[in-house]
């Protein structure tokens, strides 16, 4: 296991490393278009290969890296925490505050949310920078990615507020809000790491989903779920496995985070 | 002995001549035999047919089929958009272009054996012309107040007077497939090749050979060659690329340019370029008067100069090469050259030059600082083009454009909406700066586009509906188009249009950016192809083909 662990460490060092030192290691950036060289195979000139409008994807892979594993966590953070709040407390107390969270989860749940955001889209300006259209984006994303975790999270706080032990520290005189945060949270970290690693892949592929509601990642600006788009064509991805490699390095990290995570879970017990 | 030896040499020769001969004979046989051996043809619908009676078509699905089983007055031949006769044997159009008279063949019968005469045809331009109906045919046939009034003359003659002259009339009744008015199977009742035989919805159509259809071949044979033609209801395009690939397809229409590639690597012999096909894509601003943009932009975009400006640092050869794969070329103004008739041939190729470009902003008072073109009151030039998500071609267009307009200093955002969101931004909010979108000509004649051309028109998209021309081109454009449409001088009528092409050319509107090519997939099995760039491309002489090796 501590072999894993290094080798997480390693892939996730060299990740951030490189994709910070994007403007180092391609220095003619993410949106110069070699017109020449469209769909081109790995070359030196390009190392991955050059995209459908000849723009190097090695340079792409790099600051979509950047964007993705900045802004995926966070609005990955920003679900679980939520979540975390109303999913854990709910369950924690119980009785008519789990069924009122319950419903709304439920109401949120059943809310047609593509209809939702289509209505968000309009209300937003169409002269918005790629910038600020990631940024929304992820917000977004972030607000509406709870229901599911806190489902999750209620249940398993509701069973931990009838086990023996959180019964004997309430029987021993604990107050309700230190029995909450001494004896419940830190049960309910595995939970919530689990579900903060989960929703980090289905942020990432969300994004590119919301790239039909002219939410997504604006042009030119990469994402590892705009690159992730290029194997629609599964037809042509078994002759140009380079289109891979955001599908590999995404694969990477969300397995090296989470074999990290399981190291802190043991220290955590 | 030398003699006979000779003689013996001759004879071996004759022999092999004689069967070389009969080999090739046996052979000739044999491939006609193949060629005209029916079989089955199978093509997708991309969609689910919305009706089966002819006059309500509006979809693509139901367009096919009524191609494929309507019995129509005359036809456009799709290879060489020249008017053959149909049902109709002749034709004459009245001087005022209001009437039009048929002579009609005789002894034809409908596919349930109900015989053809006048009478039916004056029952299909009741239905047609009955407001009731809704009939987006019979909508072009709508020139004038008034009734349309039909005259059989006799079983094999009629004539037909519309309230006002009717541009290009003829060729519109291309378009209308010939109702019985007696055969209980109404609609269903057909002159065409073939007639709908099963149709499982959301699953597939499949039409039978007619054995009452009235054109035979030069043997005496009577078409169609083909038993039958199975249609399955298909949206997915990958699925329709693999099913043509298994040999579960025979045809495929309007392939992308992807798949085209793909697919000719593989299949090299399957593949089909046309050539450029009517269809264009063109990029507009918005110069609606009232719509919620910043007075400066509209300025920017209702002056002609900076329309030509970005018409000219937009590398046309490259959204070809690059997006369509080649398959497509650099579009020279409204109608694309494929419109052989209709084409203004002296219009000049749009020259790419972001220098030349930056140049005309400069004297309209635009100036470039740090890299950014600002406008005479130092607003920077940035706008958005909107396009449909989910267009790959449009998507990557917009991002070659994006990437030419930056070295003229103008920063471009791309933003892609779902259609139905695009279009309320287009026809109803008018809250946009540009747009990226396609027009699908499948009318040859320009009296097809009226309604995008006149100022009043709803889909004159970059300004609609004014109620009176607020620009002098445009109201040049209006008279034309009018003129053009109540002549039936096709001279006049070509002079007319030439010169509205001429001006949109000039104020570029609509900037005209490539003419896509028509691209189509054919097995081998199939006899007869000869794919075309007008509409149903492929299975245009569907009566000619036959399918073999099944």
């Amino acid at each position: 296991m501590r072999f894993w662990r290094k080798l997480a460490c390693v892939a996730l060092v060299l990740v951030i490393g490189a994709s910070l030192a994007a403007d180092w290691l391609a220095p003619a950036g993410y949106a110069k278009q070699y017109r020449d060289a469209i769909n081109a195979a790995p070359s030196c000139a390009h190392w991955l290969g050059t995209d459908e409008v000849g723009r190097d994807r090695f340079a792409r892979v790099l600051y979509g890296t950047r964007i993705s594993l900045l802004l995926a966590p966070a609005a990955a953070l920003v679900s679980t925490l939520m979540a975390a709040l109303i999913g854990g407390l709910a369950g924690y107390l119980g009785g008519v505050w789990a069924r009122m969270a319950m419903a709304l989860t439920d109401l949120f749940m059943s809310l047609p949310w593509l209809f939702l955001l289509i209505t968000a889209r309009a209300l937003m300006p169409l002269n918005v920078s790629p910038l600020v259209s990631v940024l929304v984006t992820f917000l977004l994303l972030g607000l509406l990615g709870w229901t599911a975790a806190a489902r999750v999270l209620c249940t398993t706080a509701g069973s931990l507020r009838t086990s023996d032990f959180v019964r004997q520290a309430r029987a021993a005189g604990l107050p309700g809000q230190r029995l909450f945060w001494v004896h419940v949270v830190p049960n309910l970290k595995p939970v919530l790491y689990a579900q903060f690693w989960i929703s980090i892949p289905v942020f990432i592929l969300s994004e590119a989903n919301l790239g039909i509601l002219g939410l997504g990642v604006a042009e030119p600006m990469p994402s590892w779920g705009s690159l992730l788009k290029e194997l629609e064509g599964l037809v042509s991805v078994g002759e140009e496995p380079w289109k891979f490699v955001p599908l590999i390095l995404l694969v990477v990290v969300v397995t090296s985070f989470q074999v990290l995570l399981s190291r802190q879970e043991e220290v955590a017990a | 002995m030398m003699r006979h030896r000779e003689n013996s040499k001759q004879f071996v020769n004759l022999c092999l001549k004689a069967i070389a001969i009969a080999a090739l004979c046996l052979g000739s046989l044999l491939g006609q035999a193949l060629a005209q051996g029916g079989g089955q043809l199978r093509f997708c619908l991309r969609s689910e047919p919305k009706t089966f009676d002819p006059l309500k078509v509006e979809d693509d699905a139901s367009g096919a089929i009524r191609y494929l089983t309507g019995g129509v007055l005359v036809r456009v031949n799709r290879q060489t958009q020249e008017l053959e006769p149909g049902l109709a044997m002749s034709w004459k159009v009245s001087k005022d272009g209001r009437q039009i008279s048929f002579r009609l063949r005789t002894g034809i019968s409908f596919s349930d054996g109900t015989p053809f005469s006048a009478e039916d045809v004056a029952y299909t331009i009741q239905q047609l012309m009955d407001p009731a109906l809704h009939s987006p045919t019979g909508d072009a046939f709508r020139s004038g107040a008034g009734n349309v009034e039909t005259k059989v003359i006799s079983p094999s003659q009629i004539s037909i007077r519309f309230p006002a002259s009717v541009a290009g009339l003829d060729r519109l009744f291309d378009q209308v497939a010939i109702l019985s008015e007696h055969s209980p199977k109404k609609e269903m009742a057909v002159l065409g090749p073939f007639m709908v035989a099963d149709y499982k919805p959301g699953s597939s159509v499949l039409l039978k050979r007619n054995p009452k259809y009235w054109k035979t071949d030069e043997q005496g044979r009577r078409l169609p060659y083909l038993d039958s033609i199975e249609l399955d209801i298909q949206p997915n395009r990958d699925v329709e690329m693999l099913r043509l690939k298994r040999g579960e397809l025979d045809v495929i229409n309007s392939l992308d340019s992807e798949y085209f590639d793909k697919l000719a690597v593989t299949s090299p012999q399957l593949v089909h370029d046309a050539g450029p096909s009517l269809d264009s894509e063109q990029l507009w601003f918005n110069e609606v008067a009232r719509s919620p943009i910043p007075d400066y932009k509209k300025n920017w975009f209702r002056s002609a100069n900076f329309r030509r400006a970005i018409s000219e640092a937009i590398n046309r050869d490259d959204l070809s090469r690059i997006v369509f794969h080649g398959h497509a070329q650099p579009a020279l103004g409204p109608f694309s050259p494929a419109n052989k008739f209709w084409f203004n041939s002296r219009l000049k190729p749009q020259s790419y030059s972001p220098d030349a470009a930056l140049k005309n902003l400069q004297d309209e008072g635009f100036r470039m600082e740090n890299g950014a073109l600002k406008d005479k009151d130092g607003n920077a030039v940035v706008f958005s083009i909107i396009t449909n998500s989910g267009n790959k071609s449009r998507e990557r267009m917009a991002v070659l454009i994006q990437d030419d307009l930056q070295k003229i200093g103008i920063h471009v955002n791309v933003v892609t909406l779902d259609f139905p969101s695009l279009i309320e931004r287009m026809t109803q909010t008018f809250d946009y700066e540009a747009i990226l979108l396609g027009l699908t000509n499948v009318d040859l004649d320009p009296n097809g586009e009226m309604n995008v051309w006149l100022s009043s028109s709803e889909n004159h998209q970059w300004n609609p509906q004014q109620k009176a021309p607020e620009t002098a081109w445009e109201g040049e454009i209006d008279r034309l188009m009018r003129a053009q449409a109540s002549s039936s001088d096709a001279k006049n009528r070509k002079e007319a249009f030439d010169r509205v092409q001429e001006i949109l050319v000039e104020q570029q509107p609509f900037i005209f950016l490539i003419n896509k090519h028509s691209l189509s997939a054919v097995s081998t099995n199939v006899h007869g192809a000869a794919p075309v760039i007008l509409s149903p491309q492929t299975f245009w002489n569907a009566e000619w083909l036959s399918v073999s090796g099944k």
